[in-house]
């Protein structure tokens, strides 16, 4: 989205108008009842955008790591409860759909404190002092029952009978045009923002902090400013975090959560403002449908995470981002038989590695739990060493092969890229 | 008195096995400017390791094997790992590290199941050395004592007395000039990053049976062994070793202290209820918030102090 | 790691599943849901009980099943945390399955309560019943209870009664040392309410919450406990929790009883062996020598068939009882329509595998059954995770015994 070019502007209305669609593609229009699961994994995807989104105000755009943004999505999850509870008893005379805006609010309340402490420093120590704050929030949501509820959360009802439009927010449908809502006015104020000369200057700091000061501009109110509208942000997704479950425990702000939004934003792709939106769809898809194929779905997302981190930083919208000048020039095709010539060695190595990891794991875990490996639809004699063999040919063999294609695609990449650097020139 | 000499004890073994930990993990730190997130997975796998060799060779042959097989994965991780990120720049190293812990949990409990190991404190160790107060004093926590106080003397020399030793101190403090005066950097680092692996090993080993040895180890130990590194300073074994005895006793101690802010407002004539979230914060007894306070001074130390307790540079 | 993601996980099995083959199935088994952690740090809690559900879920199956249909169980994770299992839920009245287990996590079960009550009310045509087996904090069925949870099992209330009364009459000063979470709180409070009223003569001499996994070393806590002179610590720790604090114990040389509520869990027979010969002892619903003291052939050949098949103990009576009622009330009721089970569940008597007597309470859902107080011992005929120690009942109290007052003011929905 650095250049809102025609082709951009046609794949946000496009994600939109999805948006809009699939949870009709799954209601069953004979009992006129919608799919509960489909609409809790959509409207998840709503919050984990904004969060991974908000993350990214920090990560991708003012470079600082964070790991206590959980927090912010918390608080704001834990207010909505009081806020919907008081809502309810009448002492709150607010229509549902401007919640959301006060949980946003109170993220932002906490932000400006922590961040007033956390922004005094920055890479590590910002890394570290956020680490501090999360664990201490985390432990305090524990230990303090008033506001936290204990591990047991605090729960509440959100059919406060008070809405603009009418409506009860009893079915998951409205609750998830609820959060479309908010998550479009969430996305397009962060948009917004990077344009201005806030997100300007978030830039240049993680650039070049020294430049940026020479400036004029004092970067620790630019990571302070950046930081607590992160937080304003996050405390929306938490709201309505807390309107789609009804109950909010510690785990809405525990660094599992933080972890999270850093894997959503940076495999999505830090770089470029719509990165994160994919990486928070896609980690949500991902993930559920690995992890009901296999147990060992942590490995998996560790490594496919750590293989981002060395073989593509910029993430999968920067590997997408980078075809661009390729196809703009209409040497797209020219890729074609480097890229397929890499599947099947490709194929092979996951294959590989998938098969060890899956023998490994049924061998102690599974064995426990009585349960027999199966795997392309036949099941597996564990004992046996050909399994294991072939698992081991795939992986090491697959590699090689890989490594060495991979030069092959290398040299066909470069030479395409010289190109059309040259005429660029011309 | 005798809580107080009995305390002092404790906190000094859970100290130095805070040390054992955090030394390597400063030197990777302050040398190569990466907090590696899997420091305490790299402990986590020493103890596995251990309770494994132990079985076929016993504890002792051990002590010695499976640190030196953490060194080596830990030699693994910065060749083929760390040092193909390291032109990504420090975020992408650090991130790096925080994939590995994913990975290494799920790996452990892949070859070794849910459940705790039966990894437990050999037979010529198990005995009562001596009494205080009535109370035993185990004589493997004094074999604790006696090997993490044998390796700090070790690191020690090897950091004052060899070349090695002066390139590391000399890396450790002036990064760029060493490698401007031609030396191998990066096989310095590898040295250092294997080295600290080690250690974290040699405290799995010794940690796993003083503790248990399950998968959830390394998450339990993994923040606090942070705020060890961050609180003592960059570039200061000697800050660490402080911060680490410093955040031993503080853990101890505050299990002993059952009195919370309200009790000390009360002689003053106010009584608190906690029935709002002021007054719980005020009501609750330091022993129940012992597990806070690292984290509280790790926060309030970087605030006032951005270079740690005694360090040479800013993290 | 990514839990909120993952509490789509389990759901997502079903909903799979329902989109594809929903019309085949549904008519051919009775579906039952089941909720519980099956990945984390508490996995193997869920796991274990998954195994032993499918054991018993064979043997109904086995006798012909319930009016002709056969019994399925459908697993779902709740990774121990309520909004997981809140979306599990939601999965499972996707699928129309109208009965939900869960048997870990007080936590949990309040948010499932919650839930189910919430869901009933909004889809009167798609209600589901709650079958709690093991979420037992006390006020799950007083304040909290629900017309639409049964807890079959008993409560923190019922166990500390039975935990005082079995108690030896030379102790008399205890140290309470609990875990700092709505259990461990639960526990604390109950065991106090009843030490009071049962034991005026014991002496509290020290009454501590400690952070909830979180205590890397128990020995401060251990020189505490030292100098307060107690006889026994009384607690509801579990796991890492208890075994930490045993060993610490023993380490310095404390000669203290362990009057634990839990420490019969899986895993904890194993991690504390030998060092609890004979002080350690635990509150259960069942245990391998229980068929041997009442004499019951029939009960004795499935435990002794059970540690053929099996590392572990078959220690969860209360599921078999549960079970045993579900296809009663579900045989009286003619089908699987929840609000006639449930009104069939309401009251039921019923004689467990070993005889005694279970009543479910139509006040507040309470299941009555009766527990055993065991010591870990050498002295037995069976023991425990092949420890070579196993668990000797001293005391057992029935159901009667166990009738506490409720406090539940149960509302009934009208059709």
């Amino acid at each position: 989205m650095t250049r809102s070019g025609n082709g951009a502007r046609w794949i946000w209305v496009f994600a939109v108008a999805l948006a809009l669609a699939v949870p009709w593609a799954f209601h069953n229009f004979q009992t006129g009842r919608d799919s509960g699961f489909v609409l809790s994994m959509l409207s998840q995807m709503g919050m984990m955008v904004i969060l991974s989104l908000s993350y990214n105000m920090l990560l991708g755009q003012a470079g600082l790591f964070s790991l206590c943004h959980a927090t912010f999505f918390g608080i704001g999850g834990y207010a909505t409860v009081h806020f919907l509870n008081a809502a309810g008893a009448g002492s709150l005379p607010l229509p549902m759909e401007v919640i959301p805006l006060l949980s946003g609010l109170t993220g932002l309340g906490l932000a400006l404190i922590f961040g007033y402490m956390a922004t005094k420093q920055r890479a590590t120590a910002f890394a570290m002092i956020t680490m501090g704050i999360g664990e201490l929030m985390a432990t305090a949501a524990l230990m303090f029952h008033s506001f936290f509820g204990g591990e047991g959360g605090v729960t509440t009802n959100r059919m406060i009978d008070h809405s603009l439009f009418g409506l009860t927010y009893a079915s998951g449908m409205q609750v998830y045009y609820l959060i479309l809502v908010w998550t479009l006015i969430c996305a397009g104020s962060m948009y917004f923002l990077t344009q201005t000369p806030l997100g300007r200057m978030a830039n240049a700091t993680r650039d070049n902090y020294e430049r940026a000061q020479f400036m004029g501009y004092d970067p620790r109110v630019v990571r302070f400013l950046q930081f607590s509208l992160s937080g304003l942000f996050a405390g929306v997704g938490g709201g309505l975090y807390a309107i789609t479950y009804e109950i909010v425990t510690f785990d809405a702000l525990a660094a599992p959560l933080s972890a999270n939004a850093l894997l959503m934003a940076y495999i999505g792709g830090t770089t470029v403002f719509g990165g994160p939106i994919l990486g928070a769809v896609l980690i949500t898809l991902l993930q559920s449908g690995v992890s009901l194929l296999s147990n060992s779905w942590l490995v998996y997302v560790g490594v496919l995470f750590i293989s981002m981190v060395m073989f593509a930083p910029a993430g999968l919208s920067g590997l997408i981002i980078a075809h661009g000048p390729i196809a703009a020039a209409g040497r797209l095709r020219r890729l074609t038989v480097p890229y397929l010539r890499l599947v099947v060695p490709f194929l092979a190595l996951v294959l590989g590695f998938v098969g060890l990891v899956e023998l490994m794991s049924f061998l102690t875990i599974g064995a426990a739990q009585g349960k027999k490996l199966v795997l392309f639809g036949s099941a597996i004699n564990i004992e046996a060493t050909q399994p294991w063999l072939i698992s081991v040919v795939c992986l090491l063999g697959g590699g090689a092969w890989l490594r060495w294609e991979a030069r092959a695609f290398h040299r066909v990449w470069e030479s395409l890229t010289a190109d059309l650097k040259q005429r660029d020139r011309v | 008195m005798e809580i107080f000499v009995i305390s002092l004890l404790n906190g000094l073994v859970y100290g130095m096995l805070l040390f054992m930990l955090a030394s390597g993990l400063t030197l990777i730190f302050s040398m190569m400017g990466v907090l590696n997130f899997a420091h305490a997975s790299i402990y986590m796998i020493g103890a596995y390791l251990a309770f494994q060799v132990s079985r076929v060779v016993g504890f002792f042959p051990a002590l010695i094997i499976a640190p030196l097989l953490c060194g080596a994965i830990g030699a693994a991780i910065e060749i083929w790992g760390l040092r193909k990120v390291h032109h990504n720049g420090h975020i992408a190293e650090l991130l790096f590290t925080f994939g590995l812990v994913f990975i290494v949990q799920r790996g452990v409990q892949m070859t070794w199941g849910m459940l705790p190991m039966p990894y437990r404190v050999p037979a010529l160790l198990d005995f009562p050395l001596f009494q205080i107060y009535g109370a035993n004093f185990p004589a493997y926590r004094a074999f604790m004592l006696l090997i993490s106080g044998g390796m700090l003397l070790s690191t020690w020399l090897l950091l004052k007395k060899t070349r090695v030793g002066l390139i590391i101190q000399a890396a450790l403090t002036h990064p760029n000039m060493v490698s401007a005066l031609g030396h191998n950097v990066p096989m310095v680092f590898t040295t250092v990053f294997a080295g600290g692996c080690l250690l974290a090993g040699l405290a799995g080993v010794i940690g796993g049976n003083y503790q248990t040895t399950e998968p959830g180890m390394a998450e339990a130990m993994g923040p606090i062994v942070f705020v060890v590194v961050v609180f003592g300073g960059l570039g200061s074994l000697a800050g660490c070793f402080i911060a680490s005895i410093l955040m031993g006793m503080i853990q101890t101690f505050a299990v002993v202290i059952d009195y919370s802010v309200a009790d000390l407002l009360r002689p003053l004539g106010l009584a608190l209820k906690a029935d709002n979230l002021l007054m719980e914060v005020l009501t609750v007894p330091i022993a129940r918030i012992g597990a806070l306070l690292p984290f509280a001074m790790m926060i309030l130390i970087l605030l006032f102090r951005p270079r740690g307790l005694m360090g040479t540079r800013d993290t | 790691m990514t839990p909120i993601l993952r509490r789509l996980v389990a759901a997502a099995t079903l909903s799979v599943t329902a989109l594809c083959a929903q019309p085949v199935a549904a008519a051919d088994t009775i579906k039952i849901a089941y909720i519980d952690p099956f990945s984390g740090p508490f996995a193997s809690g869920g796991d274990e009980f998954l195994k032993i559900f499918k054991v018993l879920f064979d043997r109904i199956n086995a006798k012909g099943g319930v009016l002709g249909k056969q019994l399925e169980i459908v697993p779902f994770d709740s990774k121990l945390q309520p909004a997981e299992a809140l979306i599990a839920l939601k999965s499972v009245t996707d699928q129309n399955i109208p009965f939900v287990m869960h048997c870990t996590g007080s936590n949990v079960g309040a948010a499932l309560i919650d839930g189910v009550a919430k869901h009933n009310a909004r889809n009167p045509d798609n209600r589901v019943i709650y079958l709690n087996c093991g979420a037992l904090a006390t006020e799950l069925t007083n304040e909290k209870c629900d017309f639409w949870q049964f807890r079959f099992a008993g409560s923190v209330e019922m166990r500390a009664a039975t935990r005082i009364r079995s108690l030896p009459k030379e102790i008399t000063k205890v140290y309470l040392l609990n875990q700092d979470y709505l259990f461990g709180q639960s526990v604390q409070a109950d065991t106090k309410k009843w030490l009071a009223a049962l034991r005026p003569d014991i002496q509290i001499v020290g009454d501590e919450l400690m952070p909830f996994g979180k205590v890397q070393d128990f020995s401060s806590y251990v020189t505490k406990i030292k100098a307060s002179g107690a006889q026994s610590i009384v607690t509801g720790n579990y796991n890492r929790d208890l075994n930490l604090l045993i060993k610490a114990a023993v380490d310095d040389g404390l000669n203290i009883r362990f009057d634990t509520y839990l420490a019969h869990l899986i895993g904890g027979p194993t991690a504390i062996g030998a060092t609890g010969e004979g002080r350690l002892t635990s509150i259960m619903e069942f245990s391998g020598n229980v068929p041997v003291d009442l004499k019951v052939p029939e009960a004795e050949k499935f435990v002794t068939d059970w540690r053929e098949h099996h590392n572990t103990d078959f220690s969860t009576l209360n599921f078999m009882t549960m079970l045993d009622m579900l296809t009663q009330a579900i045989t009286k009721a003619g089908g699987t329509d929840p609000l006639k089970v449930a009104l069939a569940l309401e009251g039921m008597q019923v004689k467990d595998f070993v005889g005694q007597d279970n009543t479910m309470r139509k006040d507040d859902h309470q299941l009555l059954m009766p527990y055993y107080a065991g010591v870990f011992t050498k002295d037995v005929k069976y023991d425990s995770e092949k420890t070579g120690f196993g668990w000797k009942t001293q005391y057992s109290a029935s159901a009667a015994d166990l009738t506490l007052p409720t406090t539940c003011k149960m509302k009934r929905p009208a059709s």
